[in-house]
């Protein structure tokens, strides 16, 4: 690597606003996360209850959902929702794709989040539901008590790995006509495709520094919670 | 049944009760899909002339089925690619060495941070760039390098934890009878965590075969790439979509089934504890 190739490659940044692509991922995940998060609780909670239609209906959302390709969801949204049916969610052009981007997203990943929010309550062994019951708790006291706490300790790693999947696919937004990190990436690579190598491991290292705190913090989270057994 | 944790056995009361929470739910979930459905008919979208082509001929032989066919070919390719990297990389993780077990954990764990979208696309402009591909096969070789290093850094771990999660005496046995630890892991180890990883490796087949969709993005014919295409000849992408999706959903419930079938299957094979799920990602690896 002699002088320059670096400057040229430093000439890049004062080209494209790399920085701010990523940041449309941030938002992209953030928004598209609170929506999965209350979402995946409504279809968890449906998918635990004793009432079998909700039961049917739940589990049914989570195998449609998790068996499609999120490319599909996400085309979908935009060539069917919007294209088609006409559904619009902001006047803005971009911010309307941004929003149908974040609905495909969340939809999608709801599916993952029960299925994290399920198999915490799956850890909480049969003997911890029998002793509240035999010290005298009703349902919800033994819920609340015993039962949610400790499952929710349970699914803090699952969840963690939901938030670092829905991290990476934000990129397939790029389905959605949103311009995001993987557009950027295409632009930059197309534009300058003698340093495509650089321009490939500028963005890999971009998510790299995003996933992987993500990944530390949750793993040592659910380490000091980790209810010992 | 799932809530067993959760609740009792219903009483004579409880049950009454849960009979009739039940019919309103049902109800209202629906009341809720009829909702939908009739939106669509106000919209004119359940008109039969957006639906009745996909039970013609033409449009599985011209469209479905060549994308079903690019899709299954990008998946199969990516599946043994992925494996014989998954082999290579997940020995190299259990070595003796330390130079070759940081080597490989450095890969895998790349591997497993990076997007699949962003090496498809690097892989697919840095490779025409360099001319070393021919332009016609370039999307199909972008597709499968991105899942296969990807997946195989995930097949990678699963090796890693199946031998780890192997009992001690299993190596213990091994070394005693006089075999180096080489040997160990090639003839008793490895091959067992394979079997208790199969139902693993089943589920993850589910991933390869939804993220070849992602070529499209980089010009890939496949499966959503046809049903788009037939979709814009008749006006109907999103009818089009709905039928690709369950394309994929009925392939992709057969294979969640197998795996869960290999689950209860393989256990008696291995010393191993058999699981259907993908290890999760872990950062900060204690090497053993």
């Amino acid at each position: 690597m002699d002088d320059g190739f670096v400057s040229q490659y430093l000439s890049l940044f004062d080209q494209f606003d790399v920085a701010a692509a990523f940041w449309v991922n941030i938002q992209l995940t953030f928004f598209a996360g609170i929506l999965a998060l209350v979402g995946g609780t409504i279809l968890a909670v449906m998918r635990i209850s004793p009432v079998p239609s909700l039961r049917w209906a739940g589990s049914t959302y989570v195998t449609l959902l998790r068996n499609t390709p999120l490319t599909i969801i996400i085309v979908f949204c935009v060539l069917g929702l919007w294209g088609q049916l006409g559904v619009t969610l902001s006047t803005n052009f971009q911010t309307n794709f941004f929003r149908l981007a974040v609905v495909g997203l969340a939809a999608y990943h709801a599916a993952f989040v029960c299925e994290a929010l399920r198999s915490g309550v799956n850890t909480v062994p049969v003997g911890q539901a029998e002793a509240a019951r035999a010290i005298g708790l009703g349902f919800w006291p033994a819920a609340r008590l015993v039962i949610f706490p400790q499952a929710f300790r349970g699914s803090i790693a699952p969840l963690g790995n939901v938030l670092i999947a829905l991290t990476k696919n934000s990129t397939v937004a790029a389905a959605g006509s949103v311009a995001e990190a993987s557009g950027l990436m295409r632009t930059m690579i197309e534009f300058r495709p003698d340093v495509s190598l650089a321009i490939f491991l500028t963005f890999a290292a971009g998510f790299t520094v995003i996933v992987v705190p993500i990944g530390l913090a949750t793993t040592a989270l659910s380490r000091r919670l980790a209810v010992a057994r | 049944m799932s809530g067993s944790v959760l609740f009792d056995a219903p009483g004579p009361h409880a049950r009454r009760r849960m009979r009739w929470l039940n019919a309103v739910a049902a109800v209202v979930v629906a009341g809720i899909g009829a909702a939908v459905l009739v939106r669509l008919g106000t919209k004119g979208q359940l008109e039969s002339r957006l639906w009745t082509p996909f039970l013609t001929g033409d449009a599985w032989t011209n469209f479905l089925l060549p994308g079903l066919r690019y899709t299954l070919r990008a998946a199969g390719i990516s599946i043994v690619t992925a494996g014989i990297f998954g082999i290579v990389f997940g020995l190299g993780r259990l070595s003796a060495s330390r130079a070759v077990r940081t080597v490989s954990g450095a890969v895998v764990e790349f591997f497993r941070a990076v997007p699949v979208l962003l090496m498809m696309i690097f892989f697919y402009l840095g490779l025409g760039h360099l001319h070393v591909v021919d332009p016609t096969d370039l999307p199909l070789v972008a597709v499968v390098l991105g899942l296969t290093l990807y997946n195989g850094a995930v097949f990678a771990e699963l090796v890693r934890s199946g031998v780890h999660g192997l009992p001690r005496g299993q190596r213990e046995a091994a070394l005693a009878v006089g075999l180096r630890r080489s040997q160990s892991l090639r003839i008793v180890e490895v091959p067992q965590a394979l079997i208790a990883m199969l139902p693993a490796l089943a589920s993850q087949l589910v991933v390869i075969l939804k993220d070849t969709a992602l070529g499209y993005i980089i010009t890939y014919p496949d499966l959503l790439d046809a049903a788009r295409r037939l979709g814009s000849a008749n006006g109907n992408i999103m009818q089009a979509l709905l039928v690709a999706a369950g394309i994929f959903i009925v392939i992709n419930y057969a294979l969640t089934r197998f795996a869960g079938l290999l689950a209860g299957r393989v256990g008696r094979r291995t010393a191993g504890r058999a699981r259907a799920e993908a290890p999760t990602l872990v950062v900060a690896t204690r090497d053993s």
